[in-house]
């Protein structure tokens, strides 16, 4: 469980960098960069709750008796 | 204490989602699931406690297996479709969740079609013809 909560945290930090990253970029005028930093945040976020996702429904065959 | 454990969570998992939503709607989404699906983790361990007595109890009474096995299914996609809808109703596709939990409903019924016969035969047996 603690070494869960950890992963909120991961989440909600990369999304705050995301964030700030994505100004700071377009306040340079580099909009294009600005989106790609946003695309491979993104990715690397939906990673980790697909990998979490995937447990879960692992978990609910297994207790439930899905064959 | 696993209450406080997991209001705590929920407390804290809102408030960087507010944050968050802000900025970046698609993370608040995710970190909403990831949630979720932490919530779900944690309360599937204390179902298969009871899963384990109720297998137990079924055996000592010398009941057919199948049928508890049918409920667990019938509970287990309940389940399942409870937690998509609910995700997919926080993203604002009210559509997409009433779809999934009349899928949701279908799948049950098909689960149920045998337990029904079982029941209606037995009923029909009864009957002085």
């Amino acid at each position: 469980m603690t070494y869960e909560v950890n992963t909120i945290f991961y989440i909600a930090g990369i999304g705050i960098i995301v964030a700030m990253i994505h100004t700071v970029l377009k306040q340079m005028g580099k909009e294009d960069w600005a989106h790609w930093v946003t695309l491979v945040g993104f990715i690397i976020v939906l990673y980790m709750v697909a990998t979490f996702i995937s447990d879960l429904f692992t978990e609910i065959k297994r207790t439930f008796l899905f064959k | 204490m696993e209450i406080i454990q997991i209001v705590g969570l929920g407390l804290v998992a809102t408030i960087l989602t507010l944050v968050i939503k802000e900025q970046k709607p698609m993370f608040a989404f995710l970190l909403a699931t990831f949630t979720g699906v932490m919530i779900f983790l944690f309360l599937i361990g204390k179902i298969a406690e009871v899963i384990r007595v109720l297998e137990r109890l079924a055996t000592q009474a010398g009941l057919n297996l199948v049928y508890l096995e049918t409920i667990l299914k019938i509970i287990g996609i309940a389940y399942i479709a409870e937690f998509g809808a609910q995700i997919t109703r926080d993203a604002g596709q009210g559509a997409i969740a009433s779809k999934i939990e009349l899928a949701g409903k279908i799948l049950i019924l098909v689960m149920a079609i045998p337990i029904i016969t079982v029941i209606i035969e037995t009923v029909i047996r009864l009957l002085p013809s």
